[in-house]
């Protein structure tokens, strides 16, 4: 096994499984965010739900933060690997002709989704981590939907959102797909799912952007 | 047609290397790559200047020497072809062409275009091959019922000459297309199988103490091989050394 974690393979299979997680986990996000458009009870609920059960909270948080963590920080040590495989640069190197900037440019599509997650945590989650433990505020099941309308009112918020989606699009474009290919499945079945992958990484992340628009635009009718 | 260079020149493995300029003039479309560089070192050696050193053997496609970065490009523009393929007709009048050496901290540079690829020997050395007991009582392979998708998709990944090309092309120098082509070759014959195991094993080890890059899945190293080897064979040989991990 310990030869597993130090070949170059095995840094590939945990980007691609760690990669796999976090667009699982994308999904369920994205569920659960949508609801705020259509029905703020539920998405109250939903959130609450996933604020104070003890499961989501003590087991699946963790999880999930050792997933994020472990994803980028391979992704790092990979880029500085990389650069040191070539040495003495190339003084014209065509990328281009045979590879797409998505593929080529991972680490600063990912750098952006990273410095957005940052972001993110400052906005949401130190947010209930003080509310919860800190304040030790009392259970209000009635609080989210209007807290999440409030945060993309400013429209540099709600810009900073749109342009991190789109980041995370072109991310998810080259790295959905690719996790298959690392994990050995490259078969009949690839175009389906390369297609699959293709669809996710536009449909989710423009998703996430109209939310982000719908409550900046409609403040009003809440 | 007249055309303009910027070769890479270096005087050896120590010393620092630069772009040299030159300009020939009498090059016809019909010429090779090679032949061009010839003309220019004749041109160099009569007005008594140090030839530029390339590499080169079979001068059709099939030995894999001719390693040369064009215009960016491992083997120049054109697809499934090697350097000494590629014709001056691809080129037009007055046109720059930059010829650098391949590029990897694996590979490198002996003298100005000829770089060191004894990594990828290294690499094979470390289980590209089957041991068959020739006593006497050797089987006959043709005597061995294969499938005949199999056979193909293993002659296919045979069709790897080691020139070097995905490792020049891709942006993380990997060589995982080259290794992923050596173990394919044998991971799809029963003869192969027998050894199966320990060969993925040691070749990706190898590979990794060589000192190439990671594979990041951009696939310029299928797009640039001259003899079209596909990506399968990185998909195969990653599910090859994860089953051999998860044994071993």
């Amino acid at each position: 096994m310990s030869k597993l974690i130090q070949s170059s393979i095995a840094r590939k299979v945990v980007m691609a499984l760690s990669g796999i997680f976090l667009v699982l986990f994308l999904a369920l996000h994205f569920t659960i965010n949508f609801t705020s458009v259509i029905s703020p009870e539920t998405f109250n609920e939903l959130s609450h739900f996933m604020g104070y059960n003890p499961i989501v909270q003590f087991l699946m948080q963790p999880i999930l933060i050792a997933g994020v963590v472990v994803h980028f920080v391979m992704g790092f040590i990979l880029e500085i690997k990389n650069r040191k495989a070539r040495g003495v640069k190339y003084v014209q190197f065509k990328g281009s002709a045979n590879a797409p900037w998505v593929s080529r440019n991972m680490i600063y599509s990912g750098a952006v989704v990273l410095a957005f997650l940052g972001l993110h945590f400052y906005d949401f989650w130190l947010h209930e981590m003080a509310y919860k433990y800190v304040e030790v505020n009392p259970e209000d099941p009635t609080r989210y939907f209007a807290e999440t309308v409030e945060k993309f009112a400013p429209m540099w918020r709600t810009a900073l959102y749109v342009v991190s989606f789109g980041l995370l699009s072109l991310h998810l474009w080259h790295g959905f797909a690719s996790s298959f290919q690392t994990m050995g499945l490259n078969n009949k079945y690839t175009p389906a799912i390369v297609n699959f992958t293709k669809i996710y990484a536009v449909a989710i992340p423009l998703g996430f952007v109209f939310i982000a628009l719908y409550h900046h635009f409609n403040p009003i009718i809440h | 047609m007249k055309i303009y260079l910027k070769i890479w020149r270096q005087k050896d493995a120590t010393s620092k290397g630069k772009m040299v300029d030159y300009t020939l003039e009498g090059i016809e479309g019909d010429m090779s790559f090679l032949e061009m560089l010839d003309i220019l070192n004749e041109e160099l050696i009569t007005k008594g200047e140090e030839p530029i050193e390339f590499d080169h053997d079979c001068r059709e496609g099939i030995c894999g020497t001719c390693s040369l970065q064009i215009n960016g490009r491992p083997h120049g523009p054109d697809r499934f072809i090697t350097a000494c393929q590629l014709h001056m007709r691809s080129f037009k009048d007055g046109d720059t062409i930059t010829i650098e050496p391949f590029r990897a901290k694996a590979f490198p540079v002996i003298k100005d275009l000829i770089v060191d690829r004894t990594a990828f020997d290294r690499i094979q050395q470390a289980g590209g091959y089957i041991s068959v007991n020739t006593s006497g009582h050797t089987i006959d392979a043709n005597t061995i019922p294969i499938e005949k998708e199999n056979a193909d998709d293993s002659f296919y990944a045979a069709a790897c000459i080691g020139c070097g090309a995905c490792v020049a092309a891709c942006k993380n120098a990997s060589a995982m297309l080259f290794t992923s082509a050596k173990v394919s070759q044998f991971a799809l014959l029963p003869q192969g199988r027998v050894e199966a195991t320990d060969r993925v094993l040691n070749m990706v080890r190898q590979m990794d103490i060589e000192g190439f890059g990671n594979c990041t899945n951009t696939g310029a190293c299928e797009i640039e091989c001259p003899k079209g080897i596909s990506l399968e064979n990185i998909a195969r040989m990653n599910r090859e050394y994860l089953s051999a991990s998860l044994k071993g």
